[in-house]
């Protein structure tokens, strides 16, 4: 029998999943994900995870949550505060409780609220037992016990039993919220293929949690949310990192060039590693080298051969990477670094998210060593960014950082899958023959509109040459010491970054009269839009302009940003980007800065930017 | 392959850049022997190419009418590696010195030995820096006089020979500059290996560290100081013959008897196990009484290249018939995915 049920109607939820790093909780929010977006709701994503793999369990710094926001309208973010909270233990608990607003859903593991676990966290009374959770829709639920308990007669151990729990809370907000779950039953099969068991037990443990909930008297209301308008066409969910590793395999297949990575693992970057070793099928070659310097080097000496030289990395490894990187400035050789930000310095806070390395892109070489450098806004557009930076390397043969972070990364969203055939065209010509009017072979004899060199390739007859890191005699590609050929070469090659084709930067100013423009560039896309979206329903105007490349800016960045009375510039870092317009503009922009490791929320965005725009 | 042979010179093999090494270096001996032994490889310049760091010795490319790149300090290996992988229709050359190859970049040397690139790898071992005048390197002796160790150097060196054969390398080579005939017969071997072929090439610096082989080119004290290995020969030498080398019972290494009935060892570079050859590289001293030149090991093992090309070219099979377009289409679709009409 189960209880009539009350449905209610929601246009946009917030849950978040929190638990030990064991408790698969990843596992758990990318599942309801993957159903959320079967059901065609606009979906974003924020997992948070500590850097050990395995922290004391139980511990605050062990704590690993995933964050998923889903609405009937499109969304920019995974949600600042969340309506409902999973909490696996005390520590899960303790963790989050301080980002819950009132009002809002607990559902916890009461099973791990022993005097040990409270004790481990510094609760020393039991939370659940005392006022502290007043006022919020607190559901205590034996989570362990009833999973172990419906798998009884199940062949599995117990400890086998007590891990599918995460099934067993999958199950229950899947019922809660109205979720399909064939995917999950799928993925299940597919996971778990090896041991059928482990199959059953898991289907049962979800079965089990969604009968609870329907069941039970303590969740009287049910809820849908309705799918978002979306524009038509076939869709998947996906993470910026593997939107990012498609993207270098797309613009491997549409400039008909060998994709070759070079890389050391790192977080949080080695996803990228990961995904492109399985794309060989598609021509990838992905060596794992002995270091960050190896990494970039096999990747120039592929890209020296005619390949697409990749290199995916983070902050750190940048830093090992600088030396080489400058090598390929005076090469001038198409190459591709990925570093995918984290907070810093040093090892800092590998699992964190920060914009801290838009200085090294820009500045962090020895000698005048400009390169080109894009950044992807949200996880499904590090697909296009990665297009766009092969672009650029392969056009104008020159190193090109792509600039994601931890943010876009592990975050995900629905990608509208695009048609192959729509992508842009990126085939590219080797040097065939000579090149001079005297019939002649010049290596640095410039096409006059992109000024890049031939892309010579080893093994062409007659073309036999040499390169290096010694400054070259323009056109011919000697080496020369001589003082006026160096200061020549110096301008020519930061012209020619310079002289990169660029979209202009487009402003979404509905209102057409905000006095006050808010710029940003890379993750903060979401957390930026979202607070303009909130201060133009309440009627106050904002212009919004988002940059994806930092160098060269557009053409008409200046014109922009001088026609409004103040320019904004949220950052996750100290300043980075607001320094480059001040020195650049003479535009004495409001730079405001967090590092903490986490996104903006939107929220403190939207208050932040009032006070701005009514001072202005 | 071209139907007629390559009827190449040493002089085609010559660029136009002029040679900017001091006058009496033995970095000039070992680019004409490299002149000269090229054509004999029946490869057309096109499909040659040299990689090399940064010293005396990387300078080496920039006279070779060849594709070539003079790249960074001690990062040789690693570059070579991502042409010679994505690239196997050139035959990849690192040129490198002791400095470039053991300091800075003895990371990437020992990697590629162990992975076995198909790379030909000539270690020019000049036992100092020259090109940045005369500081010690890693294979400078202990105790050594150099601008940055007027007290001596405090620095244990490097057997490059022991270091090649610990990193797995398949094989391992030494020669010396002034040899055109042995370095010639070393360069012929060291093309023909697949896999990482190691030379080591004992390089005179007349400049900062003149004379340091001299013992092993002088006609007085050559004939006792070297031991010129020769698969399947017994390993006698000295003027007369008087030395053998020989494997004493019970210990380890080999050691260098001097006794005309001694019952010298057969040479064999094609053992699987290590340990001979490594032997071999231990039997000079200080002193470089007993160097061994010519190949200490020579082993067949598949190379990184084969393994690594042969993963994408399986991979590639099972897809044929497929355009790339139509595989990229099914990769973006994959997954979970769902229509919104
Ligand atoms: S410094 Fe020594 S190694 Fe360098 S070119 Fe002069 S002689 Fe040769």
């Amino acid at each position: 029998m189960t209880t009539p049920k009350h449905v209610q109607q929601l246009d946009r939820v917030v849950i978040r999943f929190a638990g030990d790093s064991g408790d698969g909780m990843q596992l758990t929010g990318d599942r309801f994900t993957s159903e959320t977006a079967q059901l065609g709701n606009d979906i974003s994503t924020l997992p948070n995870f500590p850097a050990e793999i395995r922290a004391p369990a139980g511990t605050l710094p062990g704590v690993s949550s995933f964050q998923v926001a889903f609405a009937d309208y499109d969304i920019l973010t995974p949600g600042d505060a969340p309506n409902v909270l999973v909490a696996m233990n005390p520590a899960a608990l303790k963790a989050n409780l301080a980002e819950l607003r009132k009002g809002a859903t607990i559902i916890v593991n009461t099973d791990e609220f022993s005097k040990r676990n409270l004790q481990k966290v510094g609760y020393e009374t039991n939370p659940l037992e005392d006022d502290s959770l007043a006022g919020y829709d607190v559901h205590q639920v034996g989570l362990t016990s009833m999973t172990v308990g419906a798998l009884e007669g199940h062949p599995v151990s117990k400890k086998d039993a007590e891990r599918a729990k995460n099934m067993f809370a999958l199950g229950l907000l899947s019922w809660l919220y109205s979720r399909p779950y064939e995917s999950t039953m799928t993925f299940l099969e597919r996971k778990f293929a090896a041991r059928p068991e482990l199959v059953a037990a898991n289907k049962a443990a979800f079965s089990a949690g969604w009968s609870f909930g329907e069941t039970t008297e303590g969740f009287a209301v049910r809820y849908e949310v309705a799918p978002a308008h979306m524009r038509p066409g076939n869709y998947r969910n996906i993470t910026g990192n593997t939107a990012l590793a498609l993207g270098l395999v797309a613009a491997g297949v549409r400039s008909k060039l060998p994709v070759f990575l070079g890389a050391y693992p790192i977080t949080p970057a080695s996803d990228i590693l990961h995904e492109l070793s399985k794309h060989k099928k598609l021509g990838v070659t992905t060596v794992q080298a002995e270091d960050e310097i190896a990494a970039i080097g096999v990747a120039l000496g592929a890209a020296y051969g005619g390949a697409l030289g990749v290199t995916t990395t983070s902050g750190p490894g940048v830093a090992l990477k600088g030396e080489t990187i400058s090598l390929a400035v005076a090469l001038e050789l198409p190459l591709v670094i990925v570093d995918v930000q984290r907070a810093g310095p040093s090892t800092g806070l590998p699992t964190k998210t920060e914009q801290a390395d838009l200085n090294m892109a820009l500045f962090g070489r020895h000698g005048e060593a400009p390169v080109a450098i894009v950044a992807p806004q949200s996880p499904a557009d590090c697909f296009y960014a990665a297009l766009e930076a092969c672009r650029i390397a392969i056009t104008y043969r020159t190193p090109v950082i792509l600039l994601s972070d931890g943010y876009v990364a592990n975050g995900s969203e629905p990608w509208l899958l695009p048609e192959v055939s729509d992508l842009p065209d990126l085939q590219t010509t080797f040097a065939e023959g000579p090149n001079g009017e005297d019939g002649k072979f010049y290596p640095y004899l410039r096409d006059p509109q992109t000024l890049a060199r031939p892309w010579a390739v080893p093994g062409v007859a007659g073309l036999e040459h040499r390169i290096g890191g010694l400054e070259k005699a323009d056109k011919t590609g000697d080496i020369s010491y001589d003082p006026a050929n160096h200061d020549f070469m110096v301008r020519t090659r930061a012209a020619r970054i310079e002289a990169i084709d660029v979209p202009d930067i487009e402003v979404e100013d509905p209102s057409e009269t905000a006095n006050v423009l808010v710029l940003g560039w890379g993750s903060t896309y979401g957390p930026i839009g979202a607070a303009a979206r909130a201060l133009r329903q309440r009627g106050l105007n904002v212009a919004q302009a988002h940059l994806r490349h930092l160098n060269p800016l557009p053409k008409n960045l200046g014109e922009v940003l001088k026609s409004y009375d103040k320019v904004v510039i949220p950052e996750m870092n100290l300043g980075q980007l607001a320094h480059v317009i001040r020195a650049r503009y003479l535009i004495d922009v409001v730079a405001y800065n967090q590092v903490r490791g986490m996104p903006f929320t939107s929220s403190q965005l939207e208050s932040m930017l009032e006070e701005v725009i009514k001072n202005a | 392959m071209p139907s007629t042979p390559l009827q190449l010179t040493a002089k085609d093999f010559k660029s136009d850049q002029e040679v900017r090494w001091c006058p009496g270096c033995g970095d000039y001996s070992i680019l004409a022997s490299m002149q000269r032994f090229l054509p004999e490889l029946g490869i057309p310049r096109e499909k040659i190419v040299f990689i090399s760091g940064i010293g005396c010795s990387s300078r080496f490319p920039y006279y070779l009418n060849t594709y070539g790149m003079h790249s960074i300090h001690g990062r040789a290996p690693a570059i070579a590696t991502g042409l010679s992988v994505s690239r196997p229709d050139l035959q990849t050359w690192v040129i490198t010195g002791d400095g470039d190859a053991l300091s800075i970049g003895g990371n990437h040397l020992i990697h590629a030995l162990r992975r076995n690139v198909n790379l030909k790898i000539l270690l020019f071992n000049n036992k100092i820096y020259g090109l940045t005048k005369g500081q010690y390197s890693p294979t400078s002796e202990v105790g050594k006089i150099t601008k940055s160790t007027p007290s001596g150097s405090a620095d244990y060196p490097f057997n490059p020979i022991s270091l090649a054969l610990g990193a797995e390398a398949s094989f391992v080579a030494r020669t010396i500059d002034s040899d055109n005939k042995h370095l010639t017969s070393v360069l012929r071997a060291a093309a023909e290996h697949q896999g990482s072929a190691f030379v080591e090439i004992y390089q005179n610096c007349n400049i900062f560290n003149d004379n340091a082989f001299e013992v092993l080119k002088d006609n007085e004290t050559r004939d006792n100081y070297l031991i010129r290995l020769e698969h399947g020969e017994p390993l006698k030498f000295g003027k007369d013959s008087q030395f053998s080398v020989t494997h004493p019972a019970g210990s380890f290494g080999l050691t260098v008897e001097e006794s005309p009935t001694a019952e010298a060892l057969v040479h064999d570079a094609h053992q699987e196990d290590p340990a001979y050859a490594f032997a071999l590289s231990r039997l000079a001293g200080p002193d470089l009484r007993y160097t061994p030149i010519g190949i200490f090991r020579s082993i067949t093992r598949p190379s990184y290249d084969e393994i690594v090309r042969g993963q994408v070219a399986r991979a590639k099979e099972k897809a044929a018939g497929n355009s790339p377009e139509a595989d990229l289409t099914a990769l973006l679709n994959s997954g979970d995915t769902w229509t919104i009409l």
